[in-house]
């Protein structure tokens, strides 16, 4: 459990950096939220409690969510965070209304479920550590991999199209990774909060750090923390769910940073 | 179009949606000069950039980038986009963001190394910010960070430089600095191409000229494209200064040297 708490922290955090950067903290929350149908999806299309079928069904429909408002915007003009609201909501009511419907169901199907609401690390079984350390691998390693057409796609995408960065193909790619930011701890934090642990890290790095890199693994290692703090804290105390209790700490350290950080990390230099 | 050219565009035309951007533009900027596009706001000088460089498609017309076009050439021009189109509240000093310059010769997955990092410090050095190198890049001046983004050009060692306004909101010392790399560029050969929106340094600064107003209202040699008939036709009669002028003071910073 502990295990699985400092995996999803590390890669959701450190993720968290090129949503910050991009300016697509909202698509996030949006991903989350509209997570949760794809979450029950595939737990009916399984037949069964299992966690890559759910993980599976919560990426797909977090973005298909994304993609609604996307061409909400960018289609049909309608203006972006009321776009990205009307995902975000969607997404969200759709998911609702079929978690009652499963959990009316006779059997002991429901079970687990409902600790995606606001998350239960303790839900976390030792199979599914397995299953969240395939993709943080898949994630972290992509991103290492790629980290400099990350940065330049990130920085400046349009002179980097012109330089001959296949910025569309990066596009799609940091999506890709913001989706699995968000996915690997629906189960231990939860749809409703999930985006404040990809965001929250990366906005307490940005005040620590001068590089992507630096920046990168510090929203890693403040994600990594505040999940494993959050885990034990709500394991130690019986009927506290995980989510609230790892966003608090998460934006603790956040709070600090911007109190402490800026004239140290940003300004402080010759 | 003329081959040979460093830049030819043949009945060009963009359109945004709401009217032309761009209509009918049929310009030739001819290799080895300092040239400048100049008009009014809004005549598209930053469209004709971006449809140089195919980033906006465009509804007519065609674009020859260096004999070709312009997505299989695009990367061997020197790009120096406005100032305003990037946050520079990015976790980077000013080496880092020049280095990005040469992360395509280095491919997708190689990390810049030693060498990298000193030819990113000869280019700064080259536009005199070698000793801000390691400086945070949201920690600069104006005019400093445009002599960032002419050195992430620079250290491409580019045929030919597309500039959007680099002398626009700079300091004295920054634009005596930008006009010597790019007179020192010219002299080796290389090809010039920036919008520009001060008329009264244009004679000083440029040796060909380009005059747009959604249409092309002239081109060619500055003195003899750049009459006072053009000037009002391009400005619509409202020309913003007097084009034959004494020469401004801020040409006198020319003299200014590069820093080493």
């Amino acid at each position: 459990m502990a295990a699985g708490a400092v995996l999803l922290g590390v890669t959701s955090g450190a993720l968290g950096t090129f949503a910050v950067l991009r300016r697509q903290s909202l698509v996030g929350d949006v991903m989350a939220h509209a997570a949760l149908p794809g979450v029950v999806g595939g737990y009916l299309l399984a037949g069964e409690r299992s966690l890559p079928a759910m993980l599976a069904g919560a990426l797909v429909t977090g973005l298909v969510a994304a993609g609604l408002a996307w061409v909400l915007t960018h289609r049909l003009k309608v203006k972006s965070e009321a776009a990205l609201g009307t995902g975000l909501g969607l997404g969200f009511a759709l998911g609702v209304v079929l978690l009652s419907y499963v959990q009316r169901q006779p059997g002991a199907g429901s079970a687990g479920l409902e600790s995606f609401l606001y998350g239960q690390a303790a839900a976390t079984l030792r199979a599914d550590v397995l299953v969240l350390a395939g993709v943080a691998v898949v994630g972290l390693g992509v991103a290492t991999l790629l980290f400099g057409e990350l940065k330049v796609a990130t920085f400046d995408p349009v002179w980097a199209r012109a330089r001959g960065h296949r910025v569309a193909l990066l596009d799609a790619g940091l999506t890709g990774l913001l989706a699995v930011a968000v996915v690997i701890g629906l189960q231990a934090v939860g749809v409703v909060l999930m985006s404040a642990l990809v965001v929250a890290p990366a906005v307490a790095a940005r005040q620590l750090t001068r590089s992507l890199g630096a920046m990168f693994w510090t929203a890693g290692a403040l994600g990594g923390a505040s999940a494993l703090a959050g885990a034990l804290l709500s394991a130690a105390t019986p009927g506290l769910a995980t989510g609230p209790v790892v966003v608090l700490v998460a934006s603790a350290v956040a709070g600090l940073a911007l109190l402490l950080g800026p004239e140290r990390g940003r300004a402080a230099e010759a | 179009m003329v081959t040979g050219a460093a830049v030819a565009t043949a009945g060009l035309s963009v359109d945004y949606g709401d009217g032309p951007a761009l209509r009918d533009v049929s310009l030739t900027v001819p290799a080895g000069v300092i040239g400048a596009v100049v008009g009014p706001n809004g005549a598209g000088k930053s469209t004709l950039v971006k449809a140089v460089l195919g980033l906006v498609a465009p509804a007519a017309g065609r674009v020859a980038l260096l004999g070709d076009r312009p997505q299989r050439t695009r990367h061997r021009v020197g790009y120096v986009p406005q100032r305003s189109s990037v946050d520079w509240d990015f976790p980077a000093d000013a080496r880092d963001v020049v280095t990005m310059g040469l992360y395509r010769e280095l491919g997708p997955f190689r990390r810049p190394g030693r060498a990298e990092r000193e030819r990113a410090l000869a280019a700064l050095e080259t536009v005199g910010m070698g000793h801000l190198a390691r400086r945070q890049i949201g920690r600069l001046s104006g005019g400093q960070q445009q002599r960032v983004f002419l050195a992430r050009a620079l250290v491409q060692d580019p045929e030919l430089y597309l500039l959007d306004e680099p002398l626009a909101g700079v300091d004295a010392a920054s634009e005596a600095a930008i006009l010597a790399v790019l007179r020192a560029e010219r002299a080796r050969g290389k090809t010039v191409l920036a919008v520009h929106h001060d008329l009264g340094t244009l004679r000083d600064y440029f040796d060909w000229v380009a005059l747009l107003n959604v249409t092309l209202r002239a081109q060619g040699p500055i003195d003899a494209a750049l009459t006072d008939e053009v000037l009002a036709d391009t400005y619509g009669g409202r020309v913003p200064l007097p084009p034959r002028g004494p020469a401004r003071a801020a040409g006198a910073g020319l003299e200014v040297a590069p820093a080493r």
